[in-house]
């Protein structure tokens, strides 16, 4: 569904990925697990599409099969127009600049042997034909950028801070002029103040340089904030999406309604007020042995025997907004 | 009219110290902190990284682990001096009066051994318990924080449990010995946010089913305004600003807590442009500022705060700040609109 | 567990034909050579060579000579040494292999024992005189080489102080078997155990020491210790157990190399007739019939030791049985 006319960067139809594990000699025997199963999403240009779920469902497995990091099992995946579902490296080699990738945990992304201003220049190194000169000033422009100063762009990695070494990241992610960047968890491992800080940073640049982000995070709280649209995803498979603030504010699949509800909030309960019990019982099921039917269903406090049998399709609730669900949440009156 | 004694709180913590060694000279990791936990009450302790709030419960207990730190001050339990307690005596009030619990459950859990039988050793270290008694206080302990058939987790081994399951059984043995203080330092930071809920549930059953005092350490704002009747605001070691939840959550008096509870995207109602920051980083321990630690990122700091400040008192909703009520609320304004230069 | 058991043997028996192809290979298929006259060993009369052509099927193909090699290793096992005129192989490896079992078990047994004493006490009370006292004997122990302390030994306990009440009980070299007198073949191996435990308890000391002091960092331990629970429990139930896998791997690795020859120096210093010292004299006099079926026997132990290591693994680390 087009929201402008415009083409969309991204167009994910039916993506799968499966891995196999175990063999016929171990216990248990060989299995199958659906890490990513039959995801389609669309990302516009200009917007950033937040991606929410728990562990185990599967949303930085896709995040690398939209990069093509990982090979895909099944479905396409159209960027700018071109199908590079099996495009092998060397024929990704030319899309890379223009697809690039945020990883979440800074202090294991950055090569902590090499100073801070090579790694920002390696991908102008491998794309590029640019002079050492011309180099260094690209990598000035983009410290600026992130707010880095020349001089600190000599050091090492580990003389960083979690929230500086993040924006080195950003910063190299940026050194190509990218068209899409797929952020995996850039704020998790960072304390709040700092997250803050690099939650502005994106917003910045997406102004500046027009970027499209894939934003895949945990945090409700930070994806609500980043977003113009919002997909949430459980045991692999995308349950609700739709415009961030309709869908925060009225969630019609019963498993975003839950995690909504899960997220403390920082402020102090008026006194007498009852304690809400947790809704969501029990663990996050792991997929290797997911349930029949809707596969939230054993969790859900609406579940029907409909919901046992049959899995529902992603299917459009009106307002751009698609829900999977036989008994989706009305809008609250 | 007669007056009320005056009870002893459970735990008091006067002018705590911890120093390490630094290659310039000793790096401060808590200066100077206090603090009273009543018994049954719940104290949240609130930080980032650096600040000290980590380092301030594990020295209650003597399990910094390092050998050259060095601990100073005084920490009182049931007006017991823990520091300089010989190693025996401090053994036999770990896990009996006072227990931790630990961010990581996929790391708590000696992985060798089973579960239950973990849980046995705590409490046949501090009592006589038979076996056959042990393994049924265990039983009762794992179903008593939620776990769907007991008898079966405990003869499981950690690896065979979920995180969140593993998190309750780490709370389960902390619980054995029906200790009058729990610490829980991060306890569902790890989890799903789902599992978070259901463990911060049971935490707050703690009180009531066990009667226990808890300190709660986290840097999740909402964490703490749920569970906590008082809180603490750490920053590079030190307290900056304690009072009671909802003085705190509701009126605040320190720049950095309203830094903090700022710094969180709302999830409910208009979202801000651009998310009020704080701008910089943390000091590193051996490059303190004088005076106010925070000076250098405060939008609302002058040349008052380059003087030393003095150290909290347990007590009333106080802070470690200059500003004066009248100057609050516009100081309130310029923090939260224009973060300081980084 | 069963059937993780029977694919480590299905496992072990394909490493074996391996190592047996390969074995095969490197003697008889090698481009260049002939080896017949190598297994007949030098100045064999023509005659001999003809008798071993035909023994061994050389003119025919290599796949059915290798057959007929295996046969007469494994099925009839009348292998035998032309260069020891006649002597079959099979029978003289099989004398030898309770000597080499008797000392590389001795020694294993004494360094093992030894080891956990260091380690432990060397971790519990790191940093101090008995810590580091413990690792620089480890490391005099690392840097002697068998052969010299073996010969010291002998100096010492069979000339020089051989009256003293010290060491009058010391048996001349040489091995008593078990049965025919327990007592001299316990007398006999004292030495040469202990010169062979020498080496490997530093070795081994460092490495649990090691093990240990990592294991002291991990969360479990700190756990462990706020539940109040003796610093000598913490130690030795927790962190020690969780710090075997190391050493065992080590161990099944050591132990599979030197009950498959790799003493043959100590056996040589002290004159025990095991495997070592055999494969010793097989390469002096290039007998080549012997030097394939030792070559064969020891990998076999290395190969069985491994799958033994194996095993232990699921016994001490839970989280393997599942895998």
């Amino acid at each position: 569904m087009s929201a402008q006319g415009t083409a969309p960067l991204l167009d994910v139809r039916g993506l799968s990925k499966r891995y196999t594990v175990g063999s016929v000699f171990a216990p248990g025997g060989r299995r199958v697990v659906q890490a990513v199963d039959d995801v389609s999403l669309c990302l516009w240009p200009g917007e950033t599409l937040g991606l929410v779920g728990e562990s185990g469902c599967g949303k930085s497995t896709l995040a690398r099969c939209l990069v093509r990091l990982l090979d895909v099992s099944a479905g396409t995946l159209h960027f700018e127009g071109r199908d590079i579902t099996h495009l092998g490296a060397r024929a990704m080699r030319p899309l890379r600049p223009r697809l690039q990738m945020v990883f979440q945990d800074p202090y294991a992304s950055l090569n902590p042997r090499r100073r801070v201003a090579d790694l920002i220049a390696e991908p102008l190194r491998v794309h590029t034909s640019m002079g050492a000169a011309q180099r260094l000033a690209r990598v000035e422009e983009l410290g600026a950028l992130v707010g880095l100063r020349p001089e600190q762009l000599q050091r090492w990695p580990h003389e960083f801070s979690g929230g500086q070494r993040q924006r080195i990241g950003i910063a190299r992610a940026l050194a190509l002029n990218p068209r899409l960047i797929v952020a995996d968890e850039p704020v998790s491992a960072l304390d709040v103040s700092v997250q803050a800080q690099v939650i502005n940073l994106f917003a910045d640049l997406r102004e500046r340089l027009g970027l499209t982000y894939l934003f895949i995070a945990h945090d409700l709280s930070v994806v609500r904030q980043v977003s113009t649209r919002t997909a949430v995803m459980y045991l692999g498979s995308i349950v609700e999406t739709g415009p961030t603030d309709a869908l925060y504010a009225a969630p019609a699949h019963p498993y975003t309604a839950a995690l909504i509800a899960a997220v403390p909030r920082p402020q102090v309960p008026p006194v007498g007020a009852p304690r809400a019990a947790p809704v969501l019982q029990g663990d996050p099921p792991s997929p290797l042995d997911p349930p029949a039917g809707c596969r939230f269903h054993p969790r859900c406090p609406a579940a029907t025997a409909l919901c046992r049998i049959t899995r529902p399709p992603l299917q459009d609730n009106g307002g751009g907004r698609a829900v999977a669900c036989h008994h989706p949440l009305p809008p609250p009156a | 009219m007669p007056e009320t004694p005056e009870v002893t709180p459970l735990l008091q913590v006067r002018k705590l110290r911890v120093s390490f060694d630094g290659p310039a000279g000793p790096l401060h990791a808590v200066d100077g902190v206090s603090f009273d936990v009543g018994a049954g009450e719940v104290l949240g302790v609130v930080g980032e990284s650096g600040s000290g709030k980590s380092v301030t419960l594990l020295s209650v207990l003597g399990l910094l682990g390092h050998t050259h730190a060095r601990v100073e001050g005084s920490v009182r339990f049931r007006g017991r001096e823990l520091i300089g307690l010989p190693p025996r005596e401090l053994q036999r009030l770990r896990g009996r009066e006072i227990a931790m619990v630990f961010q990581d459950p996929m790391t708590a859990l000696t992985p060798v051994h089973r579960v239950g039988a973990q849980i046995v050793e705590q409490l046949q270290a501090h009592g006589r318990w038979s076996r056959s008694a042990a393994r049924a206080r265990a039983i009762e302990l794992l179903a008593a924080v939620g776990l769907p058939s007991p008898a079966a987790q405990f003869e499981r081994y950690p690896h065979e449990l979920s995180g969140g399951m593993r998190q309750r059984a780490v709370i389960a043995m902390a619980l054995s010995c029906n200790p009058a203080l729990l610490i829980a330092d991060e306890p569902t930071t790890a989890l799903d946010v789902t599992v978070q809920a259901q463990i911060l549930e049971l935490i707050h059953r703690l009180r009531s089913d066990f009667g226990s005092a808890v300190v709660l350490i986290s840097h999740d704002m909402g964490v703490v305004a749920g569970l906590a009747d008082r809180v603490l605001v750490m920053y590079a070691g030190r307290v900056v600003e304690q009072g009671s939840a909802r003085e705190l959550f509701d009126a605040a008096w320190h720049p950095y807590t309203w830094g903090l509870l700022g710094s969180i995207p709302p999830l409910a109602g208009p979202r801000p442009l651009r998310l009020p920051s704080i701008g910089g980083t943390p000091p590193a321990l051996d490059a303190l500022p004088p005076g106010c630690a925070f000076a250098p990122r405060c939008a609302a700091a002058d040349a008052r705060c380059q003087a030393p400040l003095p150290l909290l008192p347990p007590g009333a909703h106080a802070t470690a700040c200059v500003l004066t009520p009248a100057e609050r609320g516009a100081a309130r304004l310029r923090c939260l609109n224009g973060s300081a230069a980084p | 567990m069963l059937l993780t058991l029977l694919r480590r043997l299905a496992q072990m028996l394909f490493v074996m034909f391996g190592i047996s192809v390969i074995t095969f290979a490197i003697f008889f298929a090698t481009p260049g050579s002939d080896p017949s006259a190598r297994i007949a060993g030098r100045n064999a009369a023509p005659e001999t060579l003809a008798a071993v052509r035909q023994d061994f099927g050389l003119d025919r193909p290599l796949p059915v000579q290798y057959v007929l090699l295996m046969q007469r290793l494994f099925v009839t096992q009348d292998l035998t040494s032309f260069v020891n005129r006649g002597a079959k192989v099979l029978p003289e490896i099989a004398a030898a292999t309770p000597v080499t079992l008797s000392l590389v078990g001795g020694a294993a047994l004494l360094w093992v024992a030894g080891a956990l004493v260091m380690g432990v006490a060397a971790a519990a009370w790191r940093g101090s005189w008995v810590d580091r006292g413990l690792m620089a004997l480890g490391l005099i122990g690392i840097s002697m080489p068998v052969f010299w302390l073996g010969a010291l030994v002998n100096l010492v306990t069979q000339s020089r102080w051989h009256d003293t009440w010290l060491f009058s009980w010391v048996p001349p070299l040489g091995y008593t078997p078990l049965f025919e007198n327990p007592l001299l073949w316990f007398q006999g191996l004292v030495l040469p155990c202990t010169t062979l435990a020498v080496l490997y308890v530093g070795l081994y000391a460092r490495v649990l020491r090691g093990a240990l002091i990592e294991a002291g960092t991990q969360d479990y331990i700190r756990t462990a210790r706020a539940k109040g629970i003796s610093e000598r429990r913490v130690l030795l139930h927790h962190a020690l157990r969780s710090s075997l896998l190391g050493v065992v791997t080590m161990f099944g690795l050591d132990f599979g190399a030197l009950v498959g020859g790799g003493a043959l120096l100590t056996e040589v210093v002290f004159a025990l007739p095991g495997v070592g010292k055999l494969t010793y004299d097989a390469l002096q006099t290039l007998d080549l019939p012997l030097i394939m079926a030792t070559v064969m026997y020891a990998s076999f132990f290395v190969v069985a030791a491994n799958a033994v290591v194996d095993a232990a693994y699921a016994f001490i680390d839970p989280r393997v049985r599942d895998a």
